[in-house]
């Protein structure tokens, strides 16, 4: 089970009040895309899920976040072993400038996860391999991943988080670095991967959310406005604000 | 007041700022010119390998070259392991707090004591109080007490030239954040961290004050034995010879100030050469 649910969320940046009591419940082996204009949380809300929020000086929260029943904001909960169940793909991609073997194998090596050499060979290749990437680089692994495309190297960072075996994964607008084609490509590892993990993707792209994503929740100003299926968000919404942003009215 | 024309004053002030530029070129020109020009003729291959002789007056200077070096590598060996783990620490863990901001306020005050003052600390502290008398290891705790400000701030700044997006990955990996500074923050800082140093090496081979009461002898007939043991050093010795022997030959003394000043120089020379190498490597 890795159903995301959030309820009664609240987060502050010290005064600013970011997350206003967001309810929301995430389904599991699905896409879910949060939409909204800038500044309205999406993205404070997508790095609540894996608490990447705490390293910022001054951040509070409130209400509950439970993955498989289990409160993350709770006391004893062990966040480093949290954010491995948890991944995350940041807006631009950000491979370690090191081989693009050690960056799949980098999660594996630390954590302890594996110390086999055969097994941490078999990981990274499954991994490549789930990313499409295997083929195009399995000649050249002990390059720097800064010599691949941009593309690539997002490709290489959904990969470093797939090798430490997370059950949910969370992209902070992967695409907004890629041009159109490598968007499309993209987006279909995205279908491709949901079928094995929770996705949940923070875009500003909205016809992207209406391409890949099955569930979507708009938001703004720090509010949940709505959230549904992605069909009925984009052709049938109930609330006047995500007609208004997801017609182009504003935003 | 006379009005220039706006093309005019403009010329002019490119002019002015040119001037002060080209400025801070003459001195070093100038002084590494003399000093090569008076000191060449002193050096030779027995000048840095033999024992003085005649009172200072002939022979050559490997005590005090030797002196200088293990003084400097003691201080270095002290300093960079605590200063480095001081900037870690301020880096990546200190909230900005009352405590953060009293040490660095420390650091910053730190810096700006004159180096005399380090000296008679030095002596206070680690020759007479700690008893560990005129030696090279009470030397090399002052060097590196003066030098800790200097080795904390680049290696702060090399830190927190690490891209926040490499922190930000490690973690959601969930690899912990001593793991993360380890594996990921650490060895990206390195080549800055070493720069750093190298330059603070540069720097404190010639203080002569610090080392002046706490490890520097006007003569040792011979090279260090160990730690406890009383040095010559270059930048003392060269003062000794330009000030308190009659009849010194010029050339002895320009050459040993060669000497410092190569020693320095090419050090510095090695930061740059490796800032070089390691900005090319890095990508980011």
């Amino acid at each position: 089970m890795s159903t995301i649910g959030i309820k009664n969320f609240n987060l502050y940046y010290s005064e600013f009040h970011a997350l206003k009591n967001i309810n929301i419940t995430i389904e599991e082996k699905r896409i879910t895309s949060m939409i909204g204009p800038s500044g309205c949380g999406k993205s404070t809300l997508l790095r609540s899920i894996n608490r990447i929020n705490d390293t910022i000086e001054g951040v509070c929260t409130n209400g509950e976040i439970n993955i498989s029943n289990q409160n993350i904001y709770a006391n004893n909960v062990d966040v480093d072993f949290l954010r491995r169940n948890v991944g995350m793909v940041f807006q631009r991609p950000n491979p370690f400038p090191i081989s693009i073997y050690e960056n799949v194998a980098f999660g594996l090596k630390v954590n302890r996860i594996a110390s086999d050499r055969n097994v941490i060979a078999k990981t990274v290749e499954k991994s490549l391999r789930a990313v499409l990437l295997w083929d195009d680089i399995k000649d050249k692994l002990h390059k720097s991943a800064l010599t691949l495309t941009l593309e690539q190297q997002q490709r290489l960072c959904i990969a470093r988080v797939i090798a430490v075996a997370p059950r949910i994964i969370l992209l902070d607008e992967p695409c907004s670095s890629l041009d159109p084609v490598a968007t499309q490509r993209i987006e279909e590892l995205m279908i491709k991967l949901k079928d094995n993990y929770t996705i949940v993707i923070v875009t500003h792209n909205m016809q992207q959310a209406a391409r890949v994503s099955h569930d979507a929740a708009f938001m703004l100003l720090g509010e949940l406005v709505e959230f549904d299926k992605t069909e009925k968000i984009f052709t049938n919404p109930t609330k006047k604000e995500t007609e208004d942003y997801v017609t182009g009215r504003f935003g | 007041m006379i009005k220039l024309s706006p093309k005019l004053s403009q010329k002019f002030s490119y002019l002015l700022l040119c001037m002060a530029a080209i400025l801070t070129i003459v001195p070093v020109v100038v002084i590494i010119f003399i000093i090569i020009k008076n000191g060449t003729s002193a050096i030779s291959w027995e000048f840095l390998t033999s024992m003085p002789k005649d009172g200072m007056r002939g022979g050559g200077i490997l005590p005090a070259i030797v002196g200088t070096l293990s003084i400097v590598l003691c201080a270095v060996l002290i300093t960079l392991p605590i200063g480095v783990c001081a900037a870690i620490y301020l880096n990546e863990y200190a909230k900005d707090n009352l405590l953060t901001r009293i040490v660095k306020l420390a650091i910053v005050n730190l810096a700006g004591v004159p180096s005399v003052v380090y000296g008679l600390f030095g002596l206070g502290v680690f020759v007479m109080f700690l008893k560990l008398g005129v030696s090279i290891i009470a030397g090399a705790l002052t060097l590196s007490i003066m030098e800790l400000p200097v080795i904390i701030t680049t290696a702060q700044g090399a830190l927190s030239s690490v891209p926040y997006s490499f922190r930000e990955a490690s973690l959601s990996l969930g690899v912990s954040r001593w793991q993360t500074i380890r594996h990921v923050v650490f060895p990206n800082a390195l080549p800055g961290i070493l720069t750093g140093a190298i330059l603070s090496i540069a720097r404190i081979s010639g203080e002569t004050a610090p080392i002046l009461f706490t490890a520097a002898a006007f003569y040792v007939p011979h090279l260090p034995h160990s730690p406890l043991d009383q040095v010559m050093a270059l930048p003392y010795h060269l003062f000794i010879i330009s000030t308190q022997i009659p009849n010194m030959p010029k050339n002895i003394i320009y050459g040993t100030a060669l000497v410092l000043l190569m020693m320095v120089l090419t050090m510095s020379c090695i930061a740059i050469v490796a800032r070089i190498y390691f900005r090319k490597r890095r990508k980011w």
